[in-house]
């Protein structure tokens, strides 16, 4: 009867922090709505640990207004002295034990999950399953490169993967540390400048379609001017879709069709191509791959990551980029573009596209 | 010599005290200004994130005002202010004279002094540094310009400066104390200082050695840190929090001694639980070397470095729950009351334990995956240094101000400060863990609208600024005070309990005419219990021996600030090595001096001693 109550109790605390916390944020960006098995993983744990915390702090708050309200200092109690009280040994071993009880309870799911969070065998198995997904993710001043070494794939800016199922990932960055952070759908793992990390993510599709096709993604590590605007999107799909994108994506060469288009792809050629791809088979070292590759540019949800994905922001993109990233590193690259050329290669560009 | 002969002008006496207590103001004036540039910016920081897509600071501009904050406020406004209180309180706490080594205690002075200078000196030329002040190796080696410099050299120049001052208080505290003050009766203060020492002295040499590694990748061409040579930049992370986790407990630990003093005085009571407070402050400081990979969960040193460092921080929060409710206990049966310190101490209650709950929320390492590096982060070391730190050095300056200046803060003003300053803490920094939980990395510019980020920010921006406005009221109360202040006694607060409130405010250049004997905790409560008008002293009346002032800290310290612009600009200039070797030889010659000229002090009459003891009791 007695523990019945008690488990009532907690299920309501449980509930009732749940609620308040899931009235939290967006879907796509919030770490407080969970969007699959590492992000809810990490969820229970803070609430459990936001539960615990609670706990104490209610205790402390009730003794803290008790003493403040009942021993304050009353009017004619100025030659008061109170009695000297030393200590309790018998106080003291309280405040001692249960403190260490409560930290047990956190600190046995807490190392479980920290196991189960870094278990990469499966992506490094000598012979890998075919249907394990891996995503090499290099991180740049700000923008991300998602390469797609089983497939021979490269992508820039939005990172596609299947859901419901394990994505494994190895993490490098290409000049200063970043950090990879999808908020809602799992906790954030630097890129060092000196060694791969490895984690996996899952995503939900039922929650990838309430976030409505994408979620966010952030570098979390401090890189430089434009750290604040080196965002990614995902783009996550059923496991059907995401083989088809992966076959298109294996297929596609960019296919110039109108005039403006043709004289865009000439410019393009000339100018851009030193740094920029166009096909998704780039098969020049990584230190040659010195910009997003652009074969499905035009699929983009952003561009340069941040813009909103038109004509207009990306002739804004080209004339002065460092109006909209600062310190970028494509600025000042290649030389000074006419009004017309813009129009031109903003047709181009726009007519990259694999979907 | 004689008094006449030592009447200098007031800037001279200053630039060459030895004085323990002109030192404490000194720190005080010092932090207090850098304390004002890091709010400054701090505000900047709000105002830029107020509404999205903000142009009021922008990319690198920002960068460099968010480095800047958080490198004054840490290194040049609460570890001087520490450095204040430790100054003004612990030597008479003790019942010495001064502490051990009074020249280097200027020499500690002058060096956190000139190396906040140069490092502020970055804004005039050519930029801050701007790589955050965990300054990591990869961002740093790329910053273009000298920022980083002046972020090694000056950090390099004031921790030496730091360094030595621990080492002074730790001789200080075993050495000095008055005939019956052993370790167990010394007051909590006194063991927070002594413990603080002691991190000082492990937790600086991690950070001088990488800021030694850091400097000669910068200027000399190593290649320490570089990746593409064989360096490695994980070395910097694990170098620089060795040292800065420690750093948090040595700011947090004299905070806890501030407030055992404030809530025994205004409860009148001992405090409770004293043996186990030590053996809590001891623990800490033990623990706070073992948990620095708690910073570092998301580089991926792999899942048994960071299960092992979760547990060992979870563990950190037992001794501070046993320090949070012995202060409750204190308070219990006591009779409180409210003055300005009690305030902050009652309030610092509520808001630490927001701050270690949510630390503890934090080393639970899969979880701390999401909050590292957000503004869950953010709001939790804020919760951690304000409400702990600041609060304390706002407490202790009101509670110990009368004792330092000889005059009393006005109590009205200062409640409307604290009470400006309470509410305006929370609204800023509460709403802070939701904008972290909802995707808020740290450290951004700017964030776009339709993220859901918007309100929590704005929210944020307005408590600042009542932050600011409290600021403001309590520099008007200070200038009030200097001005119409009235003068204080021995005891202003009439609830003294330890030695420093047995001598006058402020107190005679000697401290004590007679070493006084201690006869338990609580020394001056003691005697007062037993209707007692002042201590029983330890020796008879005499004369007093007391070190001579000195120029030579100033100089040595400006020696090195020579010298770190000589050598930072060395290759641009090749005359500017000069310029360092010059700086050096400053600096070495008057060492060489000190070493050899023997300096014997002088001694104050016992006449004098008496005459100066009549014009107090007067
Ligand atoms: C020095 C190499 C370099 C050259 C030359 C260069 N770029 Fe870029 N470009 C970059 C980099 C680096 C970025 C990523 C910028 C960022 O987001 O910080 C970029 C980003 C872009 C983007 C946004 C990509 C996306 O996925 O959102 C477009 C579009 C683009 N460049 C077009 C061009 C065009 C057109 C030219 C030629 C006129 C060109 N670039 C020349 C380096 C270069
Ligand atoms: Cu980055």
């Amino acid at each position: 009867m007695k523990k019945w109550l008690l488990n009532w109790r907690l299920f309501s605390l449980f509930s009732v922090m749940a609620l308040l916390l899931a009235g939290c944020g967006k879907p796509f960006l919030s770490a407080l709505q969970p969007a699959g098995e590492v992000a809810d993983m990490q969820y229970s744990l803070m609430l459990l640990s936001t539960a615990i915390m609670v706990l104490v702090i209610v205790v402390v708050t009730i003794i803290f207004i008790y003493v403040v309200i009942r021993f304050r200092r009353r009017k004619g109690e100025e030659n008061k002295i109170p009695k000297q009280v030393e200590g309790s040994h018998k106080l003291e071993i309280i405040w001692t034990v249960i403190p260490i009880l409560l930290l047990i309870i956190l600190a046995v799911p807490t190392v479980s999950a920290t196991f189960k969070l870094s278990d990469v065998k499966p992506m490094n198995k000598e012979k890998r399953d075919k249907n394990t997904v891996v995503v090499n993710v290099r991180a740049n001043l700000y923008w991300w490169e998602f390469e797609y070494p089983d497939y021979g794939i490269i992508t820039s800016q939005d990172l596609v993967v299947p859901t419901d199922e394990r994505v494994y990932f190895n993490l490098k960055s290409s000049d200063v540390k970043h950090s990879f952070w999808i908020p809602a759908v799992g906790g954030k793992l630097d890129t060092n400048v000196e060694n791969n990390n490895q984690f996996w993510l899952e995503f939900d599709q039922k929650a990838a379609d309430k976030a409505k096709g994408v979620f966010y993604g952030k570098c979390a590590e401090l890189c430089g001017p434009s750290h604040a605007l080196m965002d990614f999107k995902v783009k996550p799909l059923p496991r059907k879709e995401f083989d088809q994108w992966v076959e298109k994506m294996k297929n596609a060469k960019p296919a110039a069709t109108d005039a403006v288009a043709k004289e865009g792809e000439e410019i393009f050629n000339k100018s851009c191509i030193g740094c920029h791809a166009v096909t998704p088979a780039d098969k020049r070292p990584e230190q040659a791959r010195t910009a997003p590759n652009l074969a499905n540019f035009g699929d983009r949800e952003r561009i340069a990551g941040i813009l909103k994905h038109d004509e207009e922001n990306l002739k804004k993109w080209l004339k002065d980029p460092d109006s909209v990233k600062p310190g970028n590193k494509m600025t000042g690259t290649y030389g000074k573009l006419t009004d017309a050329q813009i129009d031109a290669l903003t047709k181009y560009l726009m007519s990259l596209k694999v979907e | 010599m004689s008094t006449v002969a030592r009447k200098k002008s007031l800037i001279w006496d200053y630039l060459t005290t030895v004085d323990h207590k002109k030192i404490a103001i000194l720190y005080l004036i010092a932090g207090g200004l850098f304390f004002l540039v890091g709010g400054l910016e701090a505000l900047f920081i709000r105002i830029q994130l107020a509404k999205p897509n903000n142009d009021f600071l922008v990319g690198g501009l920002y960068n460099e005002v968010l480095t800047m904050h958080g490198t004054t406020m840490i290194f040049l406004a609460a570890m001087p202010l520490v450095f204040a209180m430790m100054n003004a309180v612990v030597p008479i706490q003790i019942g010495a004279r001064d502490v051990a080594f009074p020249f280097l205690n200027a020499l500690g002075f002058w060096l956190f002094f000139f190396g906040g200078v140069f490092l502020n000196c970055s804004w005039f030329l050519g930029g801050a540094p701007d790589a955050g002040w965990t300054s990591y190796a990869s961002l740093s080696l790329e910053s273009p310009g000298h920022g980083i410099d002046f972020y090694v050299l000056g950090l390099q120049i004031s921790g030496i400066g730091t360094l030595i001052g621990g080492i002074n208080f730790l001789v200080t505290i075993i050495n000095m104390r008055a005939p019956g003050m052993t370790y167990m009766r010394m007051p909590m203060f006194t063991w927070a200082t002594f413990v603080t020492s002691a991190l000082i002295l492990f937790a600086f040499p991690p950070l001088t050695v990488g800021l030694v590694l850091m400097m000669m990748d910068r200027l000399f061409g190593g290649n320490f840190f570089n990746a593409a040579a064989g360096g490695n930049t994980i070395i910097w992370e694990h170098l620089f929090w060795i040292f800065g986790h420690p750093e948090v407990y040595i700011l947090v630990l004299p905070a806890f001694g501030i407030f055992s003093e404030i809530f025994a005085t205004f409860s009148r009571k001992r405090l409770f639980g004293y043996s186990s407070m030590v053996f809590a402050t001891v623990l800490i400081g033990f623990l706070g070397f073992m948990v620095w990979a708690h910073h570092m969960f998301t580089t991926g040193l792999g899942p048994i470095a960071n299960a092992i460092f979760a547990v060992a921080t979870m563990a950190i929060a037992v001794p501070t729950g046993i320090k949070i409710f012995n202060w409750l206990f204190t308070m219990w049966g006591g009779s409180i009351k409210f003055t300005t310190p009690m305030m902050y101490a009652v309030a610092f209650i509520p808001s630490f334990v927001m701050g270690g709950v949510t630390g503890v929320m934090n080393a639970a390492a899969a979880a701390d995956y999401q909050y590292h590096d957000s503004y869950f982060v953010v709001a939790h070391f804020h919760y951690v240094i304000v409400g702990g730190v600041v609060f304390a050095l706002l407490a202790g300056a009101h509670y110990w101000w009368p004792k330092m200046f000889g005059k009393m803060l006005n109590e009205t003003l200062g409640k409307i400060t604290f009470w400006l300053f309470f509410i305006g803490f929370h609204l800023t920094f509460f709403i802070q863990h939701f904008l972290g939980l909802m995707g808020m990395p740290r450290r951004i510019f700017t964030y776009l609208p339709g993220q859901g980020l918007e309100t929590g920010n704005f929210i944020s921006t307005v408590g600042a600024f009542f932050m600011a406005a409290a600021t403001i009221i309590l520099l008007i109360n200070v200038v009030i005070t200097s001005v119409k202040g009235e003068k204080v006694s021995a005891d202003p607060w009439g609830d003294g309990r330890t030695l420093e409130w047995a001598v006058a405010s402020p107190p005679p250049e000697y401290n004590f005419a007679q070493t006084p004997l201690v006869r338990g905790l609580d020394a001056l409560w003691i005697e007062k219990m037993e209707g007692k008008k002042g201590l029983t002293p330890a020796e008879p009346l005499g004369d007093i021996h007391m070190p001579n002032s000195s120029i030579l800290p100033f100089v040595i310290s400006l020696g090195l600030f020579i010298a770190a612009f000589g050598f930072m600009y060395h290759a641009k200039y090749s005359w500017s090595l000069f310029v360092g070797i010059g700086g050096l030889l400053i600096t070495f010659i008057c060492m060489f001096l000190r070493s050899v000229v023997d300096d014997h002090g002088f001694h104050i009459h016992k006449e004098e001693v008496l005459e100066t003891e009549k014009g107090v009791k007067a």
